[in-house]
């Protein structure tokens, strides 16, 4: 029995060690807004933010998670750089099937909170291991360059 | 009587996550149905017998087209669609699943405005798999809006009307005095108005008015339709995760299941050792699923299943399984012979399927005679979402939640493998992460059922994982196209040959006849709107080692590949700039009934209400190529290429832009496309389809393969099924939607049509930047300077 602190809140996760955060968040937890796409790190789909970085619950264990703070999509409204991401993801119309944005806002969350006003490089650096089969990529680009215009703060 | 409200939320026991804020946005939407329950509302409630008139139906002897040519046709009957509660929620049913086309929100926006709601006062419940209530289901073809555009503006109507009638009535003044506005009706000679909940209840006891007394909105009046402005209906849940997508579904008491396939099609078990996956904690059971003889249809392939309290326990409990395999039929198929086997049958004739003139005689007396094969692998449609199913069986009744294109299709095979009547069976329909035609097949579906039998009914979800879902998909084919031409000494084609090779799709429902199904020459080959006096098509032998299936765009995509970088191939051997050179080749604006051609198909439309349109398709050429400034002169490296083709009833066109550096590298500064679909119902989520189809056609193009080796696909995963990413994608994507204001003109598709001319146009690009000519896709590391 290990403790994790999900959202702000402490969770009591009953699971071996070695299990994967995705699958405590999704099947334990019932935190679904956190997608299953690849199990090996490749697509983004899982990206919770641990510590506020972006990490890929589906290869990361619960043990490496405890003591850490988790943040996962349904809780990212409450960070002010990730409301706005939200609310950027839907001024530019960025979901078609939505399945990988919660991923993709996750880590362009991180990526606005560490740099508020990225380059075209570095939004392909921080994005590209965020796969929308849909192809929503030049809207993401977009809705994360709305953010950066908006939270910019010229000196 | 059942409501239509059939959703997941209605069962009692779905799970909520423990997230608080979870709860409530589920909490608030089942008190919303509550209510609804409670105080009755009334445009609802099914009256099977008014369902589609018969006088409508056209007679047997007729062709049937379009939705009418459909399974259960489709229904306009606003006691189906339509549900108004006493405190005005309007609930407008979508019947077609929704996987990021923006169906939830584009069909009911049209009942919506014909009936005069207010949007943001409008609710959108999915329809459960039921045909015989709703019309046709299966959601692929490019067809729901070009299917159901007229059906759901005549449900909105005919629901207005009787808004209308029930305030005249009691108002007493004549129903022609009043209208009908955002949510009210007005009696504009006294000013008086009523709300729609107020009239709800004295509307719902009206009779449908008949179908030829509706009076539609004129397009001038439309408030939605065309307009664009309206998001999509499920934003707001998809950005903070609270959107149910079919891997989501929680029951009480719920087991999670996954399955080892038969590593090669046709193949079944041998024998197996359980023990140590036994031992995995948390696995519950394992469970042997029957195969199926062939052919495959959407009967799963059986295996063995792992039971267990997680995901994650049943996938390391598979781990641990020891499995012996009958490789069975095809367990030599390797694509490198086989891609060998289709190039040998492109360089014999094969069966004839059209010819025009007298091809042999014009190839004999042509001043140029110019050949190419090309090469399109396999691919797998991989949405980001795999296959997952939940089914539980509860007295002999079965409730299913999945992500499907094919609900009914999915009920129905249901039914036939629990032996239960179909009315036992339930299809809650849940939002699809993706589908591009793989959940269009339901043999997931049908092992959630079986491993919920298999549990007395205990409430099973069942995930497929990536790998499971790149080894057993429902292949789109490989296939080699040659193509012949003969040129006159003005660089004129005389000839055309185009010899087509792949595994058919029928293959999977029947035995395989070795030849492409008239739906798969329609798309694009054997109805090339080409003006050449000497044509032959021909179709020689490919038998199928696979379960080869449908991919967006479907064989639109290996055809387009090889006619459009043929069509620029002779432009380059004519000496001619490629845009001119296509233009000639299509000829003169002319309305083509496409049997004439031999298309008996045409996308399953009417010849007449669809005919092929030389004019249309110049027209996307040209206002393509005038909005990528087609000519414009470039530094070294960087070309441009174009390519149209017309699939789905809809015209593209594309202009690629690309720079290829020193070592070789590929870049995609801009994509600019050109689209004619007709009018436009919702222009903005057309465009995002458009952008979507440059970046898949991009993948396919650069990335995309799936090859088989000793029976077994080769790639496991993302890393070596690699899809574009943000780093490689087009950086620009322009999108030039010809303007139609008549809506009284046919609607074209819209989800498909954007793929096919990518791959062409990029690599025409690739060769105009290069001087190299890509013929077999993946692009990959072909341009590589070492």
């Amino acid at each position: 029995m290990i403790k994790l602190n999900i959202n702000g809140k402490l969770r009591q996760i009953n699971l071996p060690m070695d299990t994967p955060l995705l699958w405590a968040l999704r099947d334990h937890q019932g935190l679904t807004g956190t997608k299953f796409g690849c199990g090996m790190g490749l697509c983004g789909a899982c990206t919770v933010h641990l510590d506020g970085a972006a990490t890929r619950s589906c290869v990361t264990p619960i043990s490496i998670a405890v003591g850490k703070k988790i943040v996962t999509i349904e809780a990212i409204d409450q960070d002010s750089t990730g409301k706005k991401v939200q609310e950027a993801w839907l001024t530019q119309g960025v979901p078609q099937c939505g399945y990988c944005q919660p991923g993709q806002i996750m880590a362009a969350t991180a990526l606005l909170k560490l740099n508020p006003s990225p380059s075209d490089a570095d939004i392909d650096k921080a994005m590209s291991g965020n796969i929308c089969r849909c192809g929503t990529y030049c809207r993401i680009r977009s809705a994360i360059k709305q953010v950066a215009s908006i939270t910019e703060i010229k000196p | 009587m059942k409501s239509p409200l059939h959703h997941p939320d209605l069962s009692t026991d779905i799970l909520n996550a423990d997230d608080d804020s979870l709860l409530i946005t589920n909490i608030s939407r089942r008190i919303f149905l509550k209510d609804m329950a409670l105080t009755g509302f009334v445009l609802a409630a099914g009256f099977p017998s008014l369902l589609r008139a018969d006088e409508t139906t056209p007679s047997s002897t007729k062709e049937k087209y379009g939705a009418d040519a459909m399974p259960h046709g489709w229904v306009d009957n606003p006691l189906v669609f339509v549900a108004i509660a006493i405190d005005g929620t309007v609930t407008i049913i979508c019947h077609r699943s929704e996987m990021g086309q923006g169906v939830r929100t584009s069909l009911p926006m049209v009942v919506a405005d014909e009936l005069e709601a207010n949007w943001q006062r409008v609710r959108v419940e999915q329809a459960p798999g039921d045909e015989s209530r709703y019309g046709n289901q299966d959601t692929d073809g490019s067809r729901s809006m070009r299917h159901f555009f007229m059906p759901m503006r005549r449900v909105g109507a005919a629901a207005r009307t009787m808004l209308e009638s029930a305030a005249a009535a009691h108002w007493k003044v004549p129903v022609q005095d009043v209208r009908a506005e955002q949510h009210q009706v007005i009696h504009p000679a006294t000013g008086r108005t009523l709300g729609y909940g107020e009239l709800a209840k004295a509307a719902a006891k009206l009779p449908v008015p008949a179908r030829e007394t509706l009076r539609l909105k004129n397009p001038a009046d439309f408030r939605y339709i065309g307009k664009g402005q309206v998001g999509i209906y499920d934003g707001q849940d998809i950005v903070t995760g609270h959107a149910q997508y079919g891997i989501d579904t929680r029951l009480k008491d719920m087991l999670y299941a996954v399955v080892a396939r038969p590593p090669v099609f046709g193949g079944k078990v041998l024998s197996y050792d359980a023990k140590n996956a036994l031992k995995v904690p948390g696995v519950i059971k394992v469970i042997e699923l029957p195969s199926s003889p062939p052919p495959a249809d959407f009967n799963p392939l059986g295996g063995i299943a792992v039971i267990a309290s997680n995901t994650w326990a049943a996938i390391q409990g598979r781990m641990a399984l020891k499995i012996d395999w009958e490789k069975g039929p095809h367990g030599s198929y390797d694509s490198v012979t086989y891609k060998a086997e289709l190039e040998a049958a492109a360089r014999k004739s094969g069966k004839m399927v059209r010819n025009d003139g007298d091809l042999d005689a014009a190839l004999q007396v042509a001043a140029k005679r110019v050949n190419a094969e090309y090469y399109a692998p396999h691919l797998a449609q991989a949405p980001m979402e795999p296959p997952a199913a939940t089914a539980r069986i509860i007295k002999g009744v079965c409730e299913i939640w999945t992500c499907t294109q094919a609900p009914q299709v999915s009920r129905e095979r249901v039914a036939k493998w629990l032996k239960l009547p179909e009315d036992k069976v339930t299809i809650h329909v849940t939002l699809l992460g993706g589908g591009f035609g793989r959940k269009s097949k339901p043999d997931y579906v049908i092992e959630a059922a079986l491993l919920s039998q298999a549990m007395n009914g205990k409430p099973v979800k069942l995930t497929w994982t990536r790998e499971d879902d790149l080894h057993h998909s429902y292949f789109h084919t490989v296939s080699v196209e040659r193509l012949e031409a003969g040129l006159d000494t003005q660089g004129k084609p005389l000839a055309w040959l185009h010899r087509t090779v792949a595994p058919t799709i029928s293959s999977t429902f029947g035995p395989d006849s070795k030849h492409q199904m008239a739906t798969e020459l329609g798309m694009g080959v054997i109805n090339v709107p080409f003006d050449i006096p000497n044509l032959r098509i021909e179709n020689p032998e490919a038998q199928a080692h696979t379960r080869i299936g449908w991919f967006r765009s479907v064989s639109n995509i290996p055809h387009a590949f090889a006619i459009q970088s043929f069509v620029a191939e002779l432009a380059v051997a004519a000496g001619r700039d490629h845009k001119d050179f296509l233009l000639d080749l299509i000829g003169p604006p002319r309305r083509i009934d496409p049997r004439t051609l031999g298309d008996v198909w045409n996308h399953g439309e009417s010849p007449e209400v669809y005919p092929v349109d030389t004019g249309r398709l110049r027209r996307v050429i040209e206002a393509v190529s005038h909005e990528a400034t087609w000519g414009r002169i470039l530094p070294k490296g960087q070309g441009l290429g174009l390519a149209a083709h017309y699939s789905f009833v809809t015209y593209v066109a594309v202009v690629v832009e690309v720079a290829v550096d020193e070592q070789g590298k590929l870049s995609i500064p801009r994509i600019d496309i050109a689209v004619d679909c007709g009018p436009q119902v919702n222009p903005e989520r057309i465009r995002s389809q458009l952008e979507g189809a440059c970046i898949m056609g991009v993948s396919l193009a650069t990335l995309g393969e799936i090859s088989f080796k000793e029976g077994a696909v080769v790639q496991d995963n993302f890393h070596t099924y690699q899809l574009t990413r943000m780093d490689e994608a087009p950086r620009e994507i322009r999108i030039h939607i010809l303007p139609t204001t008549d809506f009284n003109t046919p609607l074209g598709g819209v989800g498909e049509p954007g793929v096919p001319p990518i791959a062409p146009a990029l690599c025409n690009a690739i060769f105009a930047a290069t001087g190299q000519r890509i013929r077999q896709l993946p692009i990959r590391d072909q341009l590589r300077k070492d």
